[in-house]
């Protein structure tokens, strides 16, 4: 999977006389409602005559500063300056003339370049400055074939975002989600794959039976899901590279709910047996299943911290549906939420500081999250009907799915995906092509 | 009887026909092909004496007509329950008669409305349909006709959420 070349570029020559101070605008994403920051983007410069499989080097130039541009504002955290206000455009290989870039707002500046590499590749370069400064904070090259351009786009994303906010971004990554299509007594519902920004949008499987709940691997192009093939509920593992699915271990009852260990060495789940549900964890190499609970009661929707070392699951064992903690090997059960309503599908955040949650009370439903202690309850959002998030991989956006009340006239049930700040500002729906719900967040990619 | 006679003789001249037409292909590049002249077919037979008949024995038309209200396959939970009430008995015990009667093998259906969350409403599901699976052996119905699967909430009947919690007993 190594694609990408980087190389760290730096100007030492070029940082400007005039800077008298170091690096001056930094973003805290801790706070809600931030002032989004105003970035220049301009195209990234390419020979429109140097031609690749993926069209001109300033075609491809001019795509990869959109799709940068549209990562950015997308996070809620940048304003990105329109391009007819530019007094000059810029040449990647000298320092910008940053008075024209404080003449139009601008407080950070990205300027690229692409190249034709003599082996047919394309190395992309780009340049993040601090305009007030007059100094650059970040530079890199990557080289690759010119079909991954939107790939090193997102990757140059990453990195300013890295950059300006402290934390790592979560652009180059993609999501897995159910595809939901037909009226909704005969709804089909099939797994579907694509990148973050909605690009690259591909079905895993062809609809003729009801695919739900996928989740990532950590580690790997693997996901688990529910699959109703053959009429049979039952986790399955499907490997992305292959294209191949199969059913994790053959068991008399239902098995659901799966999620990986962040190992991806393990799948916990539910298995049902004559209608009770416990939570077990398969090891994939030895297909060995373990116990982890042991009542009458509902137990599900289990989910790791992200050293494995506790597992937060959903339980009406007290008489209605709460969360729980308990340790990896199923000892130390406690409870954790205590407000009104129900509470179901608790997902630990990767930063381990947070569980994400599905609420229902008062005839609605919300997300939120709370501390592994069930500490610091707070909700981020509300609708008729959401459920399930899922982290993005810097564990600062949430995804989710909504769904919206049938009308009189036999319509309305569309499912929708949506995504908000943990901050609880910048919701936006996330465009499917078809209705989707059930969305799981993939890892960075490498 | 005739009729008959007449349609084998002209079927024999066609293929005699056809025969001597191919036979002459050798020396002609344009074969020719005689269609056999078809007979009239015979008259259709008089209609049978309708008969006023049940669904077949065993179907599911046949289970849900077990009681007069016609659906004796569904049986009803209240929100988040899996007890067999009541009025769900009544209707369980008319499965059994005729489950032990027809010997036909079910699948029974657990469903959920959809004000819930997937995965707990699989597992609920999962516990409605054992539940009605479990009253049934109770009954005396023999487990190896029953088999449970749960769809949660992904198969609901309409908007109704009370009509969508349900246990429904599909002839298979």
């Amino acid at each position: 999977m190594k694609m990408l070349k980087i190389l760290i570029v730096s100007l030492f020559g070029f940082i400007a006389a005039t800077s008298s101070s170091h690096a001056v605008i930094e973003i805290d994403i801790t706070r809600g409602n931030v002032q989004p920051l105003p970035i220049a983007i301009p195209t990234f410069t390419g020979d429109e005559n140097a031609m690749t499989a993926a069209g001109s080097l300033s075609e491809i130039g001019r795509q990869i500063a959109q799709v940068i541009t549209a990562d950015l504002e997308r996070s809620g955290l940048f304003v990105s300056i329109d391009p007819r206000a530019f007094i000059n455009s810029p040449n990647n290989s000298t320092v910008p003339q940053f008075a024209n870039w404080r003449a139009v707002g601008a407080q950070a500046l990205v300027t690229g370049l692409v190249n034709l590499e003599l082996d047919g590749q394309i190395s992309v370069e780009f340049r993040l400055w601090d305009v007030l400064a007059g100094s650059q904070m970040r530079g890199l090259k990557w080289t690759g074939s010119p079909t991954i351009w939107r790939k090193i786009a997102h990757k140059t994303s990453d990195a300013i975002y890295k950059r300006l906010t402290g934390e790592d971004g979560y652009f180059d990554s993609r999501i897995v989600y159910i595809s939901e299509s037909g009226p909704y007594l005969e709804r089909i519902k099939r797994l579907a794959i694509m990148d973050q920004d909605g690009h690259n949008h591909k079905f895993l499987t062809d609809g003729s039976y009801m695919i739900l709940n996928p989740r990532f691997s950590p580690v790997e192009q693997e996901i688990t899901y529910l699959s109703f093939y053959n009429d049979t509920p039952r986790v399955y593992l499907f490997n992305l590279e292959s294209g191949k699915f199969e059913m994790l271990g053959e068991f008399e009852g239902m098995t659901f709910a799966p999620r990986f260990s962040p190992d991806g060495k393990k799948v916990i789940m539910s298995k049902a047996e004559r209608g009770n549900s416990d939570i077990f964890v398969m090891e994939l190499a030895t297909r060995r299943i373990e116990r982890l609970t042991t009542h009458s009661a509902i137990d599900t929707s289990p989910s790791y911290s992200p050293f494995g070392r506790y597992i937060t699951f959903n339980s009406d064992r007290g008489g209605s549906q709460q969360l729980y903690v308990m340790n990896a090997d199923g000892s130390d059960i406690k409870r954790i939420s205590f407000g009104d309503g129900l509470y179901a599908t608790p997902v630990w955040s990767p930063r381990g500081d947070l569980i994400a949650f599905t609420k229902q009370a008062g005839g609605k439903f919300y997300i939120g999250v709370m501390r592994p202690d069930g500490t610091g309850e707070r909700i981020l959002t509300e609708s008729y009907f959401e459920e399930g998030p899922t982290w993005s991989p810097n564990g600062r956006v949430l995804m989710y799915y909504r769904k919206y009340p049938y009308d009189n006239n036999g319509g309305g049930g569309e499912t929708q995906l949506w995504s908000i700040d943990l901050t609880g500002y910048n919701e936006r729906q996330i465009l499917t092509p078809l209705d989707g719900s059930d969305p799981a967040w993939s890892p960075l990619m490498d | 009887m005739q009729n008959k006679f007449y349609a084998k003789f002209l079927i024999m001249i066609g293929a005699a026909l056809i025969l001597s037409a191919c036979a002459n292909t050798g020396s002609d590049d344009t074969p020719v092909v005689t269609e056999p002249e078809v007979a009239p077919p015979p008259p259709p037979p008089p209609p049978p004496e309708p008969v006023v008949m049940g669904p077949a024995i065993g179907s599911q038309e046949d289970l849900d007509d077990e009681l007069p209200s016609g659906s004796a396959s569904t049986v009803h939970f209240a929100y988040d329950r899996y007890d067999v009430d009541a009025t769900a008995r009544g209707i369980l015990q008319a499965q059994a008669e005729w489950l032990k009667r027809t010997n036909a093998s079910v699948i029974i259906e657990g469903h959920c409305d959809e004000r819930g969350t997937r995965e707990y409403n699989i597992a609920l599901g999962d516990r409605r349909a054992n539940a009605v699976k479990n009253y049934l052996v109770a009954m005396g119905v023999p487990a190896s006709q029953i088999r449970t699967v749960s769809y949660g909430k992904e198969r609901p009947i309409g908007t109704d959420h009370a009509a969508n919690r349900r246990g429904y007993t599909r002839v298979n």
